[in-house]
């Protein structure tokens, strides 16, 4: 057993007629696992199902259209408490989604609440959330400097009242990554939703899901962020017959044509996704495909060692070798003071 | 998962996964006389994995997993292995349940009424409930009465009881024919034995019924009664949910309705049989 049932029923939710009760009870435990719960649920909703599963579906029906609810709500208490700043906020990631009322919102599961701001308006937006109720996560000194000085957002904050985290970013990829999108184009392209926030352009968006999938992090949760960029890419194209080639072009000028590309075509080989030809990569596509797919009937995680490898390449991806050598040093050897 | 056990409890089918034998053939003996889930599909999926695999053999260690999942539980010993089973059922409706308000109460119900009681661990819900089992009370629950926004009824939700400590005791007095699991020693939670519900809660366990008295039970203080109002009942009950707030509006109607529907009482009681004389003279 792997996610691929999963993927074939978010694909081709007719598909769900033919399943038994194992294959049903494997797939509630992977999309439970994979945060796909809702949108499987959004996907079959209608169809004729066992009764346990309707119910099941039904439950997550309702979770999600709450958990959209809370992070929609979130995305205003940002807003008014940036509101001095005199900057669109610029939502990221599902509540975008939700917020824009796009296909890849739907049943979506919304964690931390995510935005992007200028890099000069950073300090000020900081201030101003820790004095809208916002607080850190972390104590640790070495972790905050490290947020501060390398990556691409603030150190996580958390509501005391709402116990809710929001992430700030000023651009999209940490400033050490071997690539470097464009924050002014990213912002400057951004279009305006009601209330005051805004998202990324079209072609922005879906090269924000490519990058955060295949130039930054190690794959886990990817099934998911795989999914959004297949709903994104055919809602867009559905749209607008130039998507595609734009998509390409602007991929380029944010130094993402790789991640892009990877993206299409796996989400093309798990999702259907109808996609202009590609540049192959077979080596990698098998690996990601794995990685991707790794769990059993169980929603457990499979495949340790391909597991490990996308962990390190993240590593290697996100900072240069000897800044990373320095930067697992000290992790280490803090793990083992804290062990000790 | 090498051995694998299913069942229903109440409206909810569990399929639970073990990497030993023994805590399955412990859940399988207990609640021989539950039915499957329906269609062989459950609602929530339970594993008991070893914490590293050596630890399968070596001092074998038990971690709670599932669906859903606390990042910090602590892993029980083999030899607890059955309370990790339940431990982790619990917490598969704590963290995921969705369809029923949850309230963290004992329920026991006759002639189609429901008396929930609900306090914090120690406050004598398992117990009471037992006893009040023994007095040819149906017992629905010692752990959550689930009730169903739409009509208001509570669901019957009749997994072992766990007894803890000087409770044991007690029950055994009051219940010499019922029966009871191991005695596990020197659990994070002191000694726990497991009571298996009687044949009517299991047989009637799909009958839900109209709560019709709510008690806040306190064991230990001179014994007292204080009738408790719809505000209190109901900032209390939201301390007692699990998924109140992960409810959002649903929980809010379904939580104010329980409270404006059911009268309420604070009962502070030195032992046992003031306490059931109490309850029963209310119900």
């Amino acid at each position: 057993m792997s996610a691929r049932l999963l993927c074939r029923l978010l694909a081709a939710p007719g598909e769900a007629r033919a399943l038994d009760a194992a294959q049903w009870n494997a797939v509630i435990a992977i999309a439970r696992a994979e945060l796909l719960i809702g949108t499987l649920a959004f996907r079959l909703r209608g169809l004729p199902l066992p009764a346990p599963v309707e119910a099941i579906l039904a439950a997550a029906i309702l979770s999600a259209e709450e958990g959209r609810r809370q992070a929609l709500w979130e995305a205003v208490m940002a807003r008014r408490a940036l509101a001095a700043l005199d900057c669109p906020v610029i939502l990221l990631k599902g509540t975008a989604f939700v917020a824009a009322g796009l296909d890849a919102g739907q049943g979506r599961h919304i964690g931390d609440l995510d935005i992007l701001v200028p890099a000069d308006m950073l300090a000020r937006a900081e201030a101003a959330l820790l004095d809208a109720g916002w607080e850190w996560v972390k104590s640790d000194p070495y972790d905050d400097a490290y947020y501060r000085r390398w990556m691409h957002e603030l150190p996580p904050l958390i509501h005391r009242e709402r116990d809710r985290m929001i992430d700030v970013h000023h651009t999209i990829l940490p400033p050490t990554a071997r690539s470097t999108p464009d924050p002014a184009k990213l912002i400057a392209d951004a279009v305006p939703l009601a209330d005051g926030v805004a998202m990324l352009s079209p072609e922005d968006v879906v090269i924000h899901a490519a990058i955060h999938l295949f130039a930054d992090g190690d794959l886990s949760g990817g099934l998911r962020n795989l999914w959004d960029i297949d709903r994104l890419v055919r809602e867009f194209a559905a749209r607008d017959a130039d998507y595609p080639a734009r998509l390409v072009s602007r991929a380029a000028e944010h130094q993402a044509s790789r991640a892009v590309a990877r993206a299409l075509r796996l989400a093309a080989a798990l999702f259907d996704t109808p996609i202009p030809p590609q540049p192959a990569e077979p080596l990698f596509d098998a690996a990601a495909r794995r990685r991707l797919l790794a769990r059993d009937g169980w929603g457990r995680g499979t495949r340790p060692a391909t597991r490990l490898a996308f962990y390190v390449r993240s590593h290697w991806l996100r900072m240069p070798p000897a800044m990373l050598a320095r930067h697992l040093w000290i992790k280490m050897w803090r793990r083992s003071r804290h062990a000790g | 998962m090498r051995h694998v056990f299913s069942v229903r409890i109440g409206p909810v089918g569990f399929r639970v996964g073990s990497d030993w034998r023994a805590p399955v053939a412990a859940l399988r003996t207990l609640y021989a006389g539950y039915p499957t889930p329906d269609d062989g599909i459950a609602d929530y999926n339970v594993r008991l994995s070893a914490t590293r695999p050596w630890r399968r053999f070596i001092r074998p260690s038990v971690a709670i997993a599932g669906d859903y999942m606390l990042p910090d539980a602590a892993p029980l010993p083999l030899a607890h292995g059955l309370l990790a089973a339940e431990m982790a059922m619990n917490l598969q409706l704590a963290l995921g349940e969705r369809r029923f308000l949850l309230l963290h109460a004992a329920t026991v119900e006759r002639g189609g009424e429901a008396i929930v009681l609900t306090g914090e661990s120690g406050a004598g819900k398992s117990t009471l409930a037992a006893l009040l089992a023994a007095r040819g009370w149906r017992l629905m629950g010692d752990e959550f009465a689930l009730v169903d926004p739409e009509t208001g009824l509570v669901h019957a939700f009749p997994r072992l009881v766990s007894l803890k400590n000087a409770a044991i005791a007690v029950v055994r007095a009051a219940l010499p024919a019922a029966r009871f699991g191991p005695l596990m020693a020197g659990t994070p939670k002191g000694d726990i034995r497991h009571l298996v519900p009687d044949d009517t809660a299991v047989a009637a366990m799909q009958v839900p019924a109209r709560a019709v008295r709510l008690v806040f039970p306190r064991f230990g203080f001179a014994a007292e009664r204080r009738t408790v109002g719809a505000g209190e009942a109901f900032v209390r009950l939201t301390q007692a949910s699990t998924n109140y707030v992960a409810l959002g509006e649903r929980g809010f109607a379904a939580m104010t309705r329980f409270v404006r529907e059911t009268p309420a009482m604070a009962l502070d009681y030195p032992d046992a049989d003031a306490a059931i004389a109490a309850i029963e003279a209310e119900g």
